[in-house]
């Protein structure tokens, strides 16, 4: 072989020849070094992302009571007492039977309140858990003097410690800002007590519009422009145009959706018109609104994700099914659909999984800034979970940081909930033709 | 096996009532794409349940021939067909005419096998379905499965999805599905060309089988196969334009043994093409 390439007239004899693979090889080399650092970059940078937020999710706080939970055992259950350390003494207030509980409550609260309260239940009705809740949030009434990052609890454990014995009547507890309690319960002004269930019913109800109003008239488009449409310049402009609305930034859709659907609508987005909703919400900054406007932000994508599945159906496919005597709306609805569903789907999840995410268009409906009572239909007020992320972390607080941070997590989850439906979607129904 | 033979159909007699001797005729056919003339001056009389190869050079326009027997040339845009074709007395090419009725009495089996992505039953009972068949279905995939010589391979597997075949199976399944919905005439765009030997050589036993009952046309890149399975051929080739014309047509052994023309000659002797 050797012999051969120096002998090869017009190609660079034997020395030459091994200088000049060296050559390759180095430049190759160096281009795999640099792939490998792009990489690497990626991989650190989310990397730091997601210990950023783990570090803001868990930590210790310094925990203040104003009725220590060992005085109110003392007082009222001197059997269960001593109690183990931790958070285990607020977990024996909604163990306690419920008599002893409704009686904490009746000694330590407001004649008003009480009255407040059984009006809205009475108490004997409620269960261990909301009688024990109540105990806490409003007997025991802890507050939050300071909070600590996962990295500083781990790190500098003896500094934390010796701050805290500073304060007044302050106790150490290791807390995570991730917990169900956390999941379900509504906004509120104070960090012990806030939770992302408002927040999590109003992503789930614009995406549900969303859905609603964007799946089906996008795929509807998308079906007419390949299986109808006549190919042309119209077509064409068409496409070119639906691709460019693709790309428009999404702060331009609140815009428009602020025109459309809050102002020009407001009797319909705000339901006055079918006698919904009150003084309130009649201002049109509703869920309906907030969803139809993330179905416009997300109808491009859709219609292009299915017009490329669609597209991706074999022609063959067709021809048999037209070679059968079949007209076109039996040709796309009983072969074209069906094989382009996992497609079209996989598309759609992701492109809903965007909304799931969007900020910034909300913020110009006029998501509400702080709302305790889940919305329960479209024409209600409404906030999302990343509209509350956002407000979070604008306030000046400490605690409020950690509560962003526990609240990315569970959005981070629920999306990533979604992509796995989308990938285990195109899996199964991945066709060979 | 006389019983798959029962089932009515629209068109029993070689000689249909008002006298008609040929089952679909060409009559100056031109087909255009766009600019380009694809064939010209197509005249060509197919007779009743025979086989009629289409053969000639690549580019030569049979396969559009063809498609122009049950208008799939409609679903190419760009494509436009003067002429006339009559079937039963009437041009199929009549503003009046429905696409779909054609292609429902002229069926179709394409080159590179096609099933639905479905189950066997369903490939071969969806067509019978949507063209509103209310007899029995599974009678009908039966007969049509074993006129297609393919009922003993599948009658325990029903309902596999098609793709489960084999690729012979598999365009013996079209035929079946072509079958069901009883058209008259099938058109075969070069139905073996995807397959082995063998299963070339059973499609072409199942096509002098089928030829009993149905009339066909098959286009076809060999030679040989047009010379063992047709009745009749039509030699198509092109002119300096690359427009194709047909350049002779005749019964089957005629044209192999004795050429009117040249050019045939040259053709079948593999001189060109």
């Amino acid at each position: 072989m050797r012999d051969r390439v120096s002998q090869v007239p017009g190609y660079p004899d034997e020395k030459q020849f091994q200088g000049f693979i060296r050559r390759r090889r180095r430049r190759g080399a160096m281009w795999r070094t640099l792939f490998l650092i792009a990489t690497s970059v990626g991989i650190v940078v989310l990397s730091a992302l997601l210990l950023n937020i783990l570090d803001d999710s868990f930590g210790y706080v310094a925990v203040k009571n104003e009725i220590e939970p060992a005085a109110l055992l003392a007082t009222y259950a001197p059997k269960r007492l001593p109690m183990e350390r931790g958070g285990a003494d607020y977990q024996i207030l909604r163990e306690l039977s419920r008599d002893v509980q409704v009686q904490i409550l009746r000694d330590h609260l407001s004649q008003g309140l009480i009255r407040r309260l059984e009006s809205e239940q009475p108490l004997d009705q409620r269960s261990q858990e909301e009688l024990g809740d109540l105990i806490i949030e409003r007997v025991v009434e802890p507050h939050f003097l300071a909070s600590w990052s996962l990295f500083d609890s781990v790190f500098h454990r003896a500094r934390i410690k010796a701050e805290v014995a500073e304060m007044d009547g302050a106790s150490l507890r290791f807390y995570s800002w991730l917990n169900p309690k956390f999941v379900v319960s509504p906004q509120s002004s104070h960090p012990e007590f806030a939770g992302i269930r408002t927040a999590i019913l109003g992503s789930l109800w614009v995406v549900a519009i969303t859905i609603l109003f964007s799946l089906p008239v996008g795929v509807a488009a998308a079906i007419y422009l390949e299986e109808y449409g006549q190919k042309g310049r119209l077509n064409d402009l068409i496409e070119t145009n639906i691709n460019n609305l693709a790309g428009v930034p999404s702060i331009i859709y609140g815009l428009l959706g602020l025109a459309i659907f809050v102002r020009a609508l407001q009797p319909l987005t705000g339901g006055s018109l079918f006698g919904i909703g009150d003084a309130t919400t009649n201002n049109g900054r509703t869920i309906i609104s907030a969803g139809l406007t993330l179905g416009l932000l997300i109808l491009p994508i859709i219609i292009i994700n299915a017009r490329e599945a669609i597209r991706a159906v074999p022609q063959g496919i067709r021809q048999a099914s037209y070679g059968l005597g079949a007209t076109r709306w039996q040709t796309v609805w009983h072969h074209v659909l069906p094989n382009a569903m996992p497609g079209i789907l996989t598309g759609s999840i992701l492109a809903i999984s965007r909304a799931f995410g969007e900020t910034a268009p909300l913020v110009v409906i006029g998501a509400s800034a702080f709302i305790i009572r889940d919305p329960d239909g479209p024409f209600s007020k409404f906030t999302t979970m990343t509209i509350q992320i956002y407000q979070w972390t604008a306030r000046p607080q400490a605690e409020f940081r950690h509560l962003a941070a526990a609240g990315i997590i569970v959005l981070l989850a629920l999306l990533l909930g979604l992509n796995a439906t989308a990938i285990w979607l195109r899996n199964r129904y991945q066709r060979s033709y | 096996m006389p019983d798959i033979l029962t089932l009515p159909r629209p068109s029993a007699p070689s000689i249909s009532a008002n006298g008609e001797r040929y089952a679909i005729t060409a009559e100056n056919l031109n087909v255009y794409y766009g600019a380009f003339q694809a064939v010209r001056d197509i005249n060509l009389k197919i007779e009743r349940q025979k086989i009629t190869a289409l053969i000639g050079p690549s580019g030569c326009g049979k396969s559009t021939v063809l498609r122009s027997f049950n208008r799939m040339n409609d679903l190419i845009p760009v494509a436009r067909t003067e002429g006339r074709v009559m079937f039963h007395g009437k041009n199929i090419y009549d503003a009046d005419v429905d696409p779909v009725e054609v292609r429902r009495r002229v069926g179709m089996v394409f080159q590179k096998p096609n099933p639905f992505p479905k189950s066997i039953y369903e490939n071969v009972a969806w067509g019978a379905r949507i063209n509103g068949y209310r007899g029995d279905l599974d009678a009908l995939v039966e007969q049509s499965l074993r006129q297609a010589a393919l009922w003993d391979e599948v009658k325990d597997k029903l309902h596999q999805s098609g793709y489960s075949l084999s690729g012979g199976q598999q365009q013996r399944l079209c035929i079946a599905r072509a079958i069901a919905v009883q058209p008259e005439i099938i058109l075969m765009d070069e139905p073996a060309s995807a397959l082995d030997p063998i299963a070339t050589l059973r499609i072409e036993e199942l096509m002098r089988e089928l030829r009993k009952e149905y009339t066909i046309i098959v286009v076809t890149h060999n030679m040989q196969q047009a010379a063992r399975v047709s009745d009749y051929t039509a030699f198509f080739t092109v002119d300096e334009h690359r427009t194709g014309y047909l350049a002779e047509y005749g019964p089957t052994t005629e044209l192999f043994t004795n050429p009117r023309q040249k050019i045939t000659e040259d053709y079948i002797t593999g001189r060109f093409g």
